[in-house]
């Protein structure tokens, strides 16, 4: 008998008796609140705001929306987003392979802090990092003022975009791979090293089809992160309508000149991005359920 | 091959695995190296495969120095305490890996590397499992699969950690004469790390005793049955 069942004795009387429930299992009237605390959760925090998206977005009909998509602005903030995710993913795939292979493969004494260090942009404030990057990149500083004489901006351009992109995004890759690569040790990498191969070839026929899956969600995380992000972003971009303009950039001043359509339709696009990347993912877990299976079991 | 240690020591940091050692191999025998947890043993046989470098002292192979040899170039066959099977590839990718890696020149074509896999997998008994992964074998398939795999590479010698540690006894006793006669048919130097003593008494030639870092006692089983060297190997061995 579970403590609720004890307190309601009604509850007790209409329920299965006891031993034929598992002993992880809740009771019915347990099972229904939760059920109902979950949904009416999810409902007010993702679908509610999904569903204002779109209707807000459609509100002129389909034609406005399409139409406020198809200006020069908006193409050129859709552009920009893409090309600024290409760029950020497989830079921080890169790095989050190279920091989770230096932090599980190797003993050297700073390991904690390195690890703290890759976990810096969870909880340094977005418009904080951005403003850093404007204090050492912007033309006011060495390094910008440089780096401008010989036309090559950074701030206020997309290379300060990438900068602060790469930054908001860094731990996703490195945050999926550790676990991962940690419990599967050292152990089949020195296997292959005394089989003769090369430790390129180590990496490429030994760690990285163990971590492709790890690899893959991590990837998919960060790029749904790297479209949306908005304040470090906002900072370093200076906001220059058709130039330095990323999509959430363009969706903010759009509201803020009251364009509603226009504002929500370009959110409705950004959202079926990011739902795009997690369908993507949620189909490959499902197709590849079996080596995910064997990847984790062993 | 034989194999000459040579005042090996190991620290880690400040704690010593390994104080100055000195064993000689001769050539195709088969050794065990026998000690409670913690002695030194897989320290030394990692030493010996290159998977570990010596705080001091040398490795001669066949009177030459070997100390500065990189794993890949020790070419010693590795047989793992759990494995390390290749947990994403076939038992028959997992032979012939070693095969493929190497250098283009001296690599074998695809067909001669399939027929030195099926002779393998006929020489551990199990001709029919190529096409399964690692997580559809048993145990003692897997240490056979194991010792196919250092096999494959056509090792100078053979290193095996524990490779009977994680089995059943009825299995452990069967795979132990495997071992024998692998050993006997290739004539290979093979050193196995084992707390187990019946198991280095009944299978191996040679006896290294090892406690806390140290080499108690080498000697042939009889000889370290009856005539051993130190209160701990006489403790050790009646135990
Ligand atoms: N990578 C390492 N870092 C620090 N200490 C280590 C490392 N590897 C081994 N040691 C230490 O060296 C000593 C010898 O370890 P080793 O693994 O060689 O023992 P062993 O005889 O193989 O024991 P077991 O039978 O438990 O496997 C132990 O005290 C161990 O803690
Ligand atoms: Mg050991």
């Amino acid at each position: 008998m579970s403590d609720a069942s004890l307190h309601r004795p009604g509850a007790a009387r209409s329920a299965r008796p006891a031993s034929y429930r598992k002993p992880t299992e809740e009771t019915p009237a347990a099972r229904t609140a939760l059920i109902l605390l979950t949904v009416s959760g999810l409902a007010i925090l993702v679908f509610a705001p999904l569903i204002v998206v779109f209707t807000e977005a459609l509100a002129d009909g389909w034609a406005a929306a399409i139409e406020s998509l198809g200006n020069r602005d908006a193409q050129s903030a859709i552009r920009l987003t893409l090309t600024i995710t290409a760029i950020a993913m497989p830079l921080n795939a890169v790095f989050g392979i190279a920091a989770a292979w230096l932090i599980t493969k190797f003993d050297f004494r700073g390991k904690a802090f390195l690890i703290t260090l890759i976990d810096l942009p969870f909880s340094v404030s977005p418009v904080v990092a951005g403003l850093c990057i404007v204090l050492l990149f912007g033309a006011n500083s060495l390094i910008g003022g440089w780096l401008v004489a010989h036309d090559l901006p950074i701030v206020f351009a997309i290379p300060g975009i990438v900068l602060a992109t790469v930054f908001v995004t860094f731990p996703f890759v490195a945050r999926e791979l550790i676990p991962v690569m940690t419990e599967q040790g050292r152990a089949e990498e020195e296997a292959a090293l005394t089989l003769g191969a090369s430790g390129w070839r180590v990496f490429h026929t030994v760690t990285l089809p163990n971590i492709r899956w790890a690899l893959l969600y991590g990837t998919l995380l960060c790029t749904a992160r790297a479209m949306g992000e908005f304040g470090a972003v906002a900072v370093v971009s200076g906001k220059i309508r058709g130039q330095t303009a990323t999509m959430p950039i363009t969706i903010e001043m759009l509201y803020n000149e009251y364009l509603s359509v226009a504002a929500f339709s370009m959110a409705a696009l950004l959202t079926g991005f990011a739902l795009l990347t997690l369908l993507l993912k949620t189909a490959l877990e499902l197709r590849h359920a079996d080596a995910l299976a064997a990847n984790h079991r062993h | 091959m034989d194999i000459h240690i040579d005042e090996i020591s190991k620290e880690f940091g400040v704690s010593r695995a390994l104080h100055p050692v000195t064993l000689s191999i001769p050539s195709g025998t088969l050794v065990a190296l026998l000690g409670p947890s913690g002695s030194g043993k897989t320290t030394l046989l990692r030493i010996l495969g290159g998977l570990e470098f010596p705080t001091s002292g040398r490795v001669l192979f066949d009177g030459r120095d070997a100390t500065g040899l990189s794993v890949q170039e020790r070419r010693a066959g590795f047989v793992f305490q759990s494995y390390a099977l290749f947990r994403h590839m076939t038992v028959f990718d997992n032979i012939a890996y070693g095969l493929a890696a190497r250098p283009r020149a001296i690599r074998p074509n695809r067909t001669e590397i399939a027929r030195r896999v099926t002779k393998l997998l006929d020489l551990i008994q199990l001709p029919d499992i190529g096409g399964r992964y690692p997580t559809q074998l048993s145990g003692g398939q897997r240490q056979r699969v194991a010792l196919a795999r250092a096999l494959a590479i056509e090792p100078r010698m053979l290193l095996l950690d524990e490779p009977f540690g994680a089995l059943d006894a009825k299995v452990r006793k069967e795979l132990r004469q495997g071992l024998r006669d692998i050993h006997d048919e290739t004539g290979l130097t093979t050193v196995f790390v084992t707390h187990d003593q019946d198991e280095a008494m009944e299978l191996a030639d040679l006896v290294v005793v090892m406690s806390m870092g140290r080499i108690e006692q080498i000697g042939r089983p009889l000889d370290i049955r009856e005539r051993p060297a130190t209160a701990f190997v006489r403790n050790f061995v009646s135990a």
